[in-house]
C-alpha cells in the first residue's frame, strides 16, 4: 500500500513510472563471459565503501613522530604521520585491518577484472562499430584502476611504497622536454619532498575517483543504448536482442552476485594477508629491500624496466634516458594501440558495418592470435617483474635468467599467435567435418 | 518440487543472518581480524547465493526476443540539426564577435594553466647539486655521527650522508673499503681515496633506487629494484642489468682529527637521466 502511493506520488513529480517500465523490462543477454565486467562494477562499489571508511583513519602527513603505539617491534622508531596513522587503523582500530585488506585485494580483483573483461570484449569482436567510444572508455577506465592502485598504495609511506615512488620519480624524469618540469610539479619539488603524500591522497580519493564513476555512469548509459551483444545462436541477429527481461530474474542474479562478488572480497581481506605494512617498515631514503615487488597490475612495467638492455640515445647534447623506453614509450605504445585498435581493425578488414552478434574467437583466427599474442607478451614482462624472487626462490643464476627472459619475450608471442590461428583453423575445420557427416541434423536444430 | 527449491535460498538467507550477527559479536567482543571477515563473508555471501538460487529456482526463466532500437536518429532530425547548427547558426554569422570570443575563451584557458606553475620549483637547479658542493663537509652516519677514516674494515660498506644533511635522498653514499689494489682509478681521480676506501653516490643511474647490495667476492655493487650491477673496481661502470651510466664518485680525504670529508660534489649528476642532464 505504501509502496504504491510513493510509485504515485513520485510519478506525478518526477514521471517515473513510463522510464521504470521501460527499463525493468530492459532485455539482456546472458553468458557467463558476461559477469567479468560486473564483477569489475562491484569491485569498484566495494573499494568507495571501504574507502571512504579508511579515510576516516589516515592522515596524508609527512611530518615526522616517534612512534609509541601497541605495535611493540616499531616502538621508538621515527616514522611519517601518514604511517603511523595506517599501523594505528591496522593494531587498534577495531575492523580497521579487515576494512584495510579488503580495500586492498577489491583493488587488485578491480584491475583483474577489467582485465579479463577487456580480453572478452576483445576477442568476441564487442569493440565493434557502434561499441567504439564504449570501448574507448573502457580502456580508460583501465588506465584510471592502474593509476589509482598504484596511487593508493604509495600513499602508506612504507618502504615499499618509498620504493615505487622513487621509480615513478626517475620514469617522469625521463620524458622528453617536459619530464623534469612534470616531476617538479608532481612532487613539488625533487623526490621525496614533502607534498607528494597530500597530493597523492587527493588523486587517489578524490580526482580519479570522481573521473572513474563518471566514466562508469558513461559506460553503462552506452550499454543500456545499445543494448548488450548478443553470441550467435537462438536467433540471435545483429537487429535483434535475445535474453531475459532486467525484472525479476536477472535483476536478482545480478544482485545475488554483487553480494557474491564483495563476499569473496571481504573473505579474502579477512584471511589473506595483503600488503603487510609494519613489516616493510617506515620508507627511508638510502633503504630498500630484496625482493620489493609491486601489486600485479605494475608487473609488466617493472618488468620491462628490468628486461631493458642498457641502451641510452645522445645526440646533441641531449639524452632519452633508459627508463624512457621501458617506462614511457612502452605503455604510451601499449594504451596508443588499445585505444586505436576498433579503428585500425575496421580499416584493415573494410568492415564498417554494425555488429551486435558477438564474434566466436576461432571464427576470427587472425584476431585471436594477434589477442593471444599480446597477453603472451605481457605476461612474460609480468613474470619477469618478479625474476630476482624466481632466482632465489628456484636457485637460478639470475644474470642467465634475463637473458632467457629477453629472448622469450621476442619469441614466445611470435610462436603463440602461430599456435592460436592453427587451433582457430583447426576447430572450424572439425565442425565443418562434424556437420558435413550430420547435415540433417545440424539443419533441424537450427 | 517448489518446496525443494526453496531449501537453498532458505539456507543460505539463515547463514547470512548467522554471519551478519556473528560479526558483531566479534567487533563487540574486541575484534579479530579473521573471524571478522569469515562471518561478513557469511553474511555477504549468504545474501547473494539466497538471491541468486531464488531467481534460479523459484522465478521464470523465460527467453526474450526483443527488437534492438536503430541507432541513428533518422534524416529528417538529422537535417534539422545541421539546418540550426549549420546552416543558420547564429555564431557563423557573426563572424567578428565569433572570432573575439574565441580568443577572449583561449586567453582565459592560458590564464588558467598558470596557477598550476605555483606547484613545484624550476626544476633544473635541485637536479644538477647536491648537499656534497662546496664546503668541506664530514662523512656521517645515519645517526649524525661522523667516520673515522680507519673505521671500516677491508670489505666493510657504510651508508653515509652529508654533516647535517642525513636522509637527503640525492647525497646518500656508499663508503667502501675495497682489498688493496683493487681500485683502478679514473684519470684525475687517483687521490679521490683515503687508503683502500672509496665512496660512490647511492642512488642508481637507472631509475633511482639506492644501490644497496655489495659482493665482496666480485666487488660488485647490486641494485635491489632492477638488478643493475656496477663494477667498483672500474669506479662504478654498470656491467649488467638496464643501468647506463657509472655510479658518480665523491671525492674523499680526510680533516685534522682524522674523519673522513668529502672535498667537493660528485664526479657527475646523480641518479636516473633526463633530457637536458649533459647540458
Amino acid at each position: 500500500m505504501i509502496t504504491r502511493r510513493l510509485v504515485r506520488w513520485l510519478d506525478e513529480r518526477v514521471g517515473t513510472a513510463g522510464l521504470g517500465r521501460a527499463a525493468l523490462s530492459k532485455v539482456f543477454p546472458n553468458h557467463w563471459s558476461f559477469l567479468l565486467g560486473e564483477i569489475a562494477l562491484y569491485s569498484f562499489i566495494v573499494l568507495i565503501l571501504t574507502g571512504v571508511y579508511l579515510t576516516f583513519f589516515f592522515d596524508p602527513s609527512t611530518a615526522t613522530i616517534t612512534y609509541d603505539g601497541s605495535y611493540e617491534p616499531l616502538v621508538g622508531v621515527e616514522m611519517s604521520q601518514a604511517y603511523r596513522s595506517v599501523l594505528e587503523l591496522t593494531f587498534d582500530v577495531r575492523a580497521g585491518l579487515v576494512m584495510r585488506q579488503t580495500h586492498h585485494w577489491a583493488a587488485v580483483v578491480f584491475a583483474a577484472a577489467i582485465v579479463a573483461h577487456m580480453a572478452r570484449v576483445f576477442f568476441t569482436g564487442a569493440f565493434r562499430r557502434p561499441r567504439e567510444l564504449n570501448w574507448i572508455i573502457g580502456i580508460t577506465l583501465l588506465l584510471m584502476a592502474i593509476l589509482n592502485g598504484f596511487a593508493g598504495y604509495s600513499l602508506l609511506d612504507d618502504q615499499l611504497s618509498g620504493t615505487g615512488l622513487r621509480i615513478l620519480y626517475s620514469v617522469v624524469l625521463a620524458v622528453p622536454l617536459v619530464g623534469t618540469w612534470i616531476a617538479s610539479l608532481l612532487f613539488g619539488g625533487n623526490f621525496p619532498g614533502t607534498q607528494i603524500l597530500e597530493r597523492l591522497f587527493v588523486i587517489h580519493i578524490l580526482i580519479v575517483p570522481v573521473v572513474i564513476g563518471l566514466l562508469l555512469v558513461l559506460h553503462m548509459g552506452l550499454l543500456l543504448r545499445h543494448r548488450h551483444t548478443h553470441f550467435p545462436g537462438g536467433g540471435a541477429t545483429d537487429r535483434n536482442v535475445v535474453g531475459e527481461r532486467l525484472w525479476p530474474t536477472y535483476a536478482l542474479k545480478a544482485g545475488g552476485f554483487f553480494f557474491l562478488t564483495s563476499g569473496a572480497l571481504v573473505l579474502m581481506g579477512g584471511i589473506f594477508q595483503i600488503n603487510p605494512i609494519w613489516i616493510y617498515g617506515p620508507f627511508r631514503p638510502g633503504n630498500v629491500s630484496a625482493a620489493s615487488q609491486p601489486d600485479w597490475y605494475m608487473g609488466w612495467l617493472e618488468g620491462s624496466l628490468r628486461l631493458m638492455p642498457p641502451w641510452e640515445v645522445r645526440a646533441f647534447g641531449f639524452m632519452l634516458p633508459n627508463p624512457f623506453f621501458s617506462g614511457v614509450l612502452l605503455p604510451g605504445v601499449t594504451f596508443g594501440l588499445l585505444y586505436a585498435w576498433p579503428f585500425m581493425e575496421a580499416w584493415l578488414t573494410g568492415d564498417h558495418a554494425e555488429h551486435h552478434v558477438l564474434d566466436r574467437p576461432r571464427d576470427r583466427p587472425v584476431r585471436t592470435a594477434l589477442g593471444v599474442a599480446a597477453l603472451t607478451f605481457f605476461t612474460i614482462l609480468m613474470v619477469a617483474g618478479a625474476d630476482d624472487v624466481l632466482a632465489v626462490t628456484f636457485d637460478l643464476e639470475f644474470n642467465r635468467m634475463v637473458w632467457v627472459f629477453r629472448t622469450l619475450l621476442l619469441v614466445a608471442p611470435p610462436v603463440a599467435a602461430f599456435v592460436t590461428y592453427r587451433l582457430c583453423i583447426e576447430l572450424v575445420q572439425r565442425e565443418r567435418d562434424s556437420q558435413a557427416s550430420l547435415p540433417a541434423a545440424a539443419e533441424t536444430v537450427t | 518440487m517448489r518446496r525443494y527449491g526453496e531449501a537453498v535460498p532458505i539456507a543460505a538467507f539463515c547463514v547470512a543472518i548467522v554471519g551478519g550477527l556473528g560479526a558483531a559479536v566479534v567487533y563487540a567482543l574486541g575484534g579479530q581480524a579473521q573471524a571478522e571477515g569469515v562471518l561478513l563473508a557469511m553474511a555477504l555471501g549468504g545474501i547473494g547465493v539466497g538471491l541468486a538460487s531464488w531467481a534460479k529456482t523459484l522465478l521464470p526463466e523465460e527467453v526474450v526476443i526483443e527488437e534492438r532500437p536503430a541507432l541513428g536518429s533518422g534524416e529528417a532530425e538529422l537535417t534539422d540539426i545541421e539546418d540550426t547548427f549549420v546552416e543558420r547558426d547564429p555564431i557563423h554569422r557573426r563572424r567578428f564577435l565569433g572570432t573575439l570570443l574565441a580568443g577572449a575563451l583561449g586567453s582565459l584557458l592560458v590564464a588558467l594553466v598558470f596557477p598550476i606553475r605555483s606547484l613545484g620549483p624550476n626544476p633544473d637547479q635541485g637536479l644538477r647539486q647536491t648537499a656534497w658542493q662546496g664546503a668541506r663537509l664530514r662523512l656521517v652516519r645515519n645517526d649524525g655521527t661522523p667516520v673515522p677514516a680507519d673505521e671500516l674494515n677491508v670489505n666493510g660498506v657504510l651508508t653515509v650522508w652529508p654533516e647535517g644533511h642525513v636522509g637527503e635522498e640525492d647525497s646518500q653514499t656508499l663508503l667502501l673499503h675495497l682489498q688493496p689494489g683493487v681500485l683502478q682509478p679514473r684519470p684525475g681521480r687517483e687521490d679521490w681515496t683515503v687508503g683502500d676506501q672509496v665512496a660512490f653516490s647511492k642512488v642508481c643511474t637507472h631509475a633511482g633506487c639506492p644501490v644497496g647490495l655489495f659482493e665482496e667476492r666480485m666487488n660488485r655493487l647490486l641494485c635491489p629494484c632492477h638488478q643493475s650491477t656496477f663494477d667498483v673496481a672500474d669506479a662504478c661502470r654498470p656491467v649488467f642489468g638496464p643501468a647506463t651510466r657509472s655510479l658518480p664518485q665523491l671525492p674523499l680525504d680526510t680533516d685534522g682529527d682524522g674523519f673522513l670529508i668529502a672535498t667537493g660534489d660528485y664526479s657527475g649528476p646523480v641518479g636516473p637521466g633526463y633530457w637536458n642532464q649533459d647540458r
